[in-house]
């Protein structure tokens, strides 16, 4: 069979010479209309802010995963949000006023979260936003509601440096330096564990600071890292890596990603004839996990925001309500990002409560001044950085043969 | 050593796939001069379809063995029946224009199949049905699987028959005329267009087998995942010799060992980048790739 000659591509560059002239006619024409409807964009953009307060409802954005590599925590915590605004108008909503919310698909992806915000502050008028749980999605639509004095409130982003975008960036859960130090101690103190090899996605702002903090702690505790590599989120053979793992022998693989990549890795590893308990941050917490990953995740363990055995009775409510209302869908156990999701709507309603106006700059500084607020997931107190100051709780992951899992509470870190 | 060679196997277990996708590439560029990029879409359908037919078969289920082959038939039936569809509605209209408009329509295909597959099957990742209960086997403490054994084995079966077909039976020397002069072959009294069908079909079903047999070692599977294989199997077809059959598998298993090495020996983040320098290393040295003859066109 034969090879493609040279005379394709001279004909190619014939053909490109030939349309050289007109082409840069369009392109001025182009840029033309192009600033016509640029204009005309910045005109309509403008006019859609003022919509803003109007009527009498308070308009409040979620942007998520509802679907791709991530979508549970998208679909979790779309579920905590909307259980959390009914409770709100239910019993008489918002400074008179009921809340409506406006729900935004950004498919796990950092740019498709920037223009979904951009939307929902630009187009559907919020005067804050919910979202989202994958710390790069949130670092990517930080600077967007920080540009535009948006508050903003993630329910489940851990990474330290999505509050740091600015002063109307806030979280409702604990952040990575503890997280890590956590599952150090869990590590050193309880499994005993003296050498451990770190997995890291190197795509992933959340797995990439989680890796590091561990390494730092779990060094400090006195033990050693084995080795420390990486994959990319979307790989699917990780069976390279593992092996260089397995010829290390280490005594535990720390594995901080998110759940889609964590059950083949746990999969792969376990065919490979790695034993060792795996561990990872709370980036494991979805019912996908168990079935992806199946038995393979057994004797594993992560730490979390919250587990569904704790006594708490707010908690307790909260997990009946939620089997009532969704339970039938077949997700009967609320998941942490469905908890933290029903905490941020929560802590956001509470601010615009003791601002008393929904005005973005007021409820800002409410926000700031939250002190003990108590939710699902425990006392929400928000320190000087805008991050909750919370307990963590390791959780020890069991699936039968069928692929049904459920976490057993292990032991509870308070900060 | 022990290590070595289970990274031996890793890699052989992951180019053997690459191999499968990389034929329908060469087989479809031989016939048609067309690089065909909606063809790691079309994986991704294989994977997809081998997903509900498994679910359709579940009640009917017998035998491990016979259940993977009924759902891998399935696979390719259906994935053969796309192509055709492909070919006719897309390719066909514009065979006869320049090169690069068949380019430029097999990219539009190639982002409509992964725009629909999201739209349809949903953008989540799935978990493809385990077929095969998994079994590991040990030799001197490198590890296999049955299910990678299988992968390996029947990709190779796959290639064998496609080669005896090639180059064995009336179809293939037809298949092989068009691609050495689609005119004389016309005149000699092929029918071309039947022809070219037949490769868009053999090289697709090809591909859907790709789908099922990775998603059977590796259980998820989403609508984004002919891409980077897809692209990878490209590389690795240009690096065999594009329209040389052997090159393709060759190509295949270089491609599948040397992103294993880089990422077992050195370092995991430039697992891609390193695989892609390496065939711009071999391109250099032999521009037609490792088996393609370098030919001068005749004008």
């Amino acid at each position: 069979m034969k090879i493609l000659g040279l005379h394709a591509s001279n004909r190619t560059n014939e053909l490109i010479e030939q349309q050289r002239p007109t082409m840069i006619a369009n392109r001025t024409k182009n840029f033309r209309t192009g600033s016509l409807l640029f204009a005309t964009a910045c005109a309509l953009l403008s006019t859609g802010c003022n919509k803003k307060e109007s009527s009498n409802e308070i308009v409040i954005g979620e942007y998520g995963s509802l679907t791709g590599a991530t979508a549970t925590f998208g679909q979790s915590t779309k579920k905590g949000i909307e259980m959390a605004v009914d409770a709100i108008n239910q019993s008489g909503g918002v400074l008179g006023k009921k809340l409506r919310i406006v729900i935004e698909d950004d498919q796990g992806k950092p740019d498709e979260a920037q223009t979904v915000v951009t939307k929902l502050i630009n187009k559907d008028g919020v005067v804050a936003i919910l979202g989202e749980i994958a710390s790069s999605n949130s670092l990517a639509a930080a600077p967007v509601c920080q540009g535009s004095r948006i508050p903003m409130v993630s329910p489940g982003s851990t990474n330290p440096k999505v509050t740091a975008q600015g002063d109307y960036i806030f979280r409702v859960c604990f952040i990575d330096p503890f997280q890590g130090l956590v599952m150090a101690k869990f590590a050193a103190n309880t499994l005993k564990l003296k050498k451990v090899a770190i997995l890291r996605d190197i795509k992933s702002d959340y797995s990439v600071g989680l890796a590091d903090f561990f390494k730092a702690n779990f060094s400090k505790l006195g033990g050693t890292i084995a080795t420390d590599i990486s994959y990319s989120q979307g790989d699917k053979d990780f069976t390279a890596q593992l092996t260089a793992i397995k010829a290390q022998n280490p005594d535990g693989v720390f594995v901080p990603g998110y759940y889609t990549e964590v059950g083949l890795i746990a999969r792969q590893a376990r065919k490979l004839g790695i034993t060792v308990p795996l561990m990872g941050g709370d980036g494991w917490d979805s019912s996908k996990l168990w079935e992806i990953g199946g038995e393979a995740l057994n004797g594993c363990y992560y730490s979390n925001h919250y587990s569904v055995d704790d006594p708490n009775l707010i908690l307790q409510k909260f997990v009946k309500d939620y089997k009532a209302k969704y339970g039938s869908t077949g997700d009967s156990l609320p998941d942490a990002m469905a908890a933290l999701g029903y905490d941020a709507a929560l802590v956001l309603a509470d601010a615009m409560k003791r601002a008393g106006s929904s005005r973005p700059d007021s409820v800002r500084a409410a926000l700031a001044q939250t002190k003990g607020f108590m939710g699902v997931t425990g006392n929400t107190t928000l320190d000087s950085n805008r991050n909750a100051v919370k307990p963590a709780v390791v959780l020890e992951v069991k699936v039968d043969e069928k692929g049904n899992g459920r976490n057993v509470f292990k032991e509870t870190v308070a900060p | 050593m022990q290590t070595f060679f289970q990274q031996l196997i890793n890699g052989l277990s992951l180019g053997s796939i690459y191999a499968l996708v990389a034929l329908g590439y060469t087989m479809v560029y031989g016939v048609l001069r067309l690089i065909n990029f909606a063809h790691g879409d079309v994986y991704m359908l294989g994977a997809y379809f081998g997903y509900y037919a498994a679910r359709i078969l579940h009640p009917y289920r017998v035998v491990p063995w016979i259940d993977t082959l009924a759902v891998m038939v399935a696979s390719m039936v259906a994935c053969g029946l796309t192509a055709l569809l492909i070919e006719r509605l897309a390719y066909r209209p514009v065979r006869h224009a320049s090169r690069l408009t068949m380019l430029i329509i097999a990219i539009g295909v190639s982002l409509l199949l992964e725009s629909l597959g999201q739209i349809v099957f949903g953008a989540d990742p799935k978990f493809f049905p385990q077929l095969i209960p998994e079994k590991t086997w040990r030799w001197h403490g490198v590890i296999f699987t049955n299910q990678e054994m299988v992968v390996i084995l029947v990709a190779f079966i796959l290639m064998v028959l496609l080669n005896l077909f090639v180059y064995r039976t009336r179809t293939g020397k037809a298949m092989r005329a068009v691609s050495f002069n689609l005119d004389a072959a016309k005149l000699m009294g092929i029918n071309t267009d039947r022809i070219i069908s037949l490769t868009f079909v053999i090289g697709s079903s090809l591909a859907a087998a790709g789908g099922v047999l990775v998603s059977i070692n590796i259980p998820g599977i989403d609508p984004l995942m002919g891409v980077m294989t897809g692209l990878k199997a490209f590389v690795a077809a240009v690096l065999g010799g594009i329209g040389n059959i052997f090159g393709a598998v060759l190509g295949g298993l270089i491609l599948g060992m040397a992103e294993v090495m880089v990422a077992g020996y050195g370092s995991s983040t430039y697992r891609d980048a390193i695989a892609f320098l390496i065939l711009i290393a071999i391109l250099l040295f032999k521009p037609a790739g490792i088996l393609g003859k370098g030919q001068v066109e005749k004008v």
